[in-house]
């Protein structure tokens, strides 16, 4: 089992779309909601995905393809 | 000695011990280091700082590291300058440049990883890690060289040459990885925390972050133990323009100078501005970009301390500018120009938006103003080699050179 930390970012479109709910219906990944803060026009998740590698990243993959940002929680750590 | 006690959590304040460790295992909120403030205030005087070396660790009781036993190879008291042939030119006669391009690897980068390196040694890391378009990388490879450290730095795979130059002269192992830069990114984080490395922006992250309040600390003693009235400072992942914030206000915490009440502002380029979007549109909510600028040294999409670099905005009446790449070439012509210092794009960044924050009136020319420029010249040549005028071809001959110098010939007295 893996355990990824991710920061899920949502634009305005996706706002009510139970984008987290499907993530754990469709895929064998346990989602465990540590922070959030959504408004009306954009919004984040900042959470812990726990499951199989290859199902993490096909969860990820998934989450991406319908318009999420999904980034470690570090933000990015690639600096100048 | 070190005056660190322990790292806490900036969202949920939980602490934890000094260990390599970045993120709140409860609420994954950001960690940083917490001091003795007490003891740190009656060890401190300016005398004593005065007397030092002139280098970052003269402010070691503020550090996370022992001074003793620290990777030193010259970071930090560079000179803050007197602008004002660039303040004539913007209509602020108090402007002043804190010049960080003199630093040992040419770039700011240098005082953080000082104490990352430093610190890293402590925790007993034998390899030095980063991931980097540059500027950390150089510092980083530099570093572990001196602490008799390995490096292992991860760049993207069209990196300019220079850059590479910079980190490959040192010896690392360089990996240059092949994807965009989301892939880059995710792939380094997931070493980070599949290797013992320290990787000095990922979990050695909190000492690393305290590198950045020694230019508020050399400000301030530089200013002859004031703070400035305004600062405007490049925000890439926000973590240097949080930090000389906190610098200042510990300096004033330790009975060194007056409390504070500084303006922050910040400096984004266009191409990669998710502070001065979400500044612009008045939320804390800022959205991740993918960074599109020739500012590649702040080309970071999604910031680390975004929302912090919008709460510290608000807090402290400051203003956040962007600027174009054409704003960013004649950010750093003007500077060298006027000043005689050759920054890179991110210096552009920063000197093209005080022009901007000076014109809109967001800084009152009344104001002490220091501009932060962070990174040298040579770094980002290509940026500006287009821009500059080319030089005169002559005959080895007086006719030839006169014929070619557009001005008429002075006959010595």
């Amino acid at each position: 089992m893996a355990i990824r930390r991710l920061k899920l970012t949502f634009p305005t479109d996706l706002i009510k779309e139970p984008v987290i709910y499907l993530l754990g219906q469709k895929f064998e990944v346990i989602t465990n909601i540590r922070m959030a803060d959504v408004d009306e026009k954009t919004g984040w998740v900042v959470l812990e995905l726990e499951g199989e590698a290859t199902e993490i990243e096909r969860g990820v993959a998934w989450a991406e393809s319908e318009g999420v940002r999904v980034d470690p929680i570090t933000g990015d750590v690639v600096e100048g | 000695m070190s005056y660190a006690r322990n790292l806490r959590c900036r969202e949920c304040s939980r602490e934890y011990p000094l260990a390599a460790l970045h993120v709140c295992e409860f609420c994954f909120g950001p960690l940083e280091v917490a001091y003795d403030d007490a003891a740190i205030r009656s060890a401190v005087s300016r005398e004593a700082i005065a007397s030092r070396p002139s280098t970052l660790w003269r402010y070691h009781e503020f550090l996370p590291c022992e001074v003793e036993s620290a990777v030193d190879i010259g970071a930090g008291f560079t000179p803050l300058l007197r602008a004002r042939n660039l303040g004539k030119a913007l209509g602020l006669p108090n402007l002043y440049i804190k010049n960080d391009t003199v630093n040992p690897t040419w770039s700011f980068k240098d005082r953080v990883v000082a104490v990352a390196s430093s610190r890293a040694r402590e925790l007993g890391f034998e390899k030095l890690a980063c991931a980097s378009t540059g500027n950390l990388a150089n510092s980083v490879s530099a570093h572990a060289a001196a602490a008799g450290m390995e490096a292992v730095v991860f760049i993207p795979d069209d990196l300019e040459a220079g850059k590479v130059l910079g980190s490959s002269i040192y010896e690392p192992t360089l990996v240059k990885v092949q994807g965009n830069y989301d892939a880059v990114n995710r792939l380094c984080a997931e070493l980070a925390g599949s290797h013992n490395w320290g990787f000095v922006n990922v979990n050695v992250r909190p000492y690393y972050a305290e590198g950045s309040k020694t230019l508020g600390y050399e400000v301030a003693e530089q200013l002859g133990w004031r703070a400035p009235d305004h600062c405007v400072v490049p925000i890439a992942s926000g973590s240097l323009y949080v930090k000389i914030r906190k610098g200042l206000e510990e300096f004033a915490q330790a009975g060194l100078i007056d409390p504070p009440k500084t303006r922050m502002s910040g400096a984004q380029a266009t191409g990669c501005s998710p502070v001065a979007t979400a500044w612009a549109e008045g939320t804390m909510n800022f959205r991740p970009q993918r960074p599109d600028t020739i500012a590649k040294s702040l080309a970071i999409g999604n910031p680390a301390d975004g929302y912090y670099s919008l709460l510290q905005l608000k807090e402290t009446g400051g203003a956040c500018a962007s600027v174009d790449d054409n704003e960013i070439v004649a950010g750093m012509k003007l500077l060298a120009e006027t000043e005689g210092i050759f920054a890179e794009t991110a210096g552009g960044v920063t000197v093209a938006s005080v022009k901007q924050l000076a014109a809109s009136g967001r800084i009152d020319p009344d104001e002490l103003v220091v501009a932060f420029i962070t990174g040298a010249g040579f770094k980002t040549a290509e940026a500006v080699v287009d821009h500059l005028p080319a030089a005169l071809e002559i005959d080895a001959t007086v006719e030839s050179f006169e014929a070619a110098y557009d001005e008429p010939a002075e006959v010595p007295a």
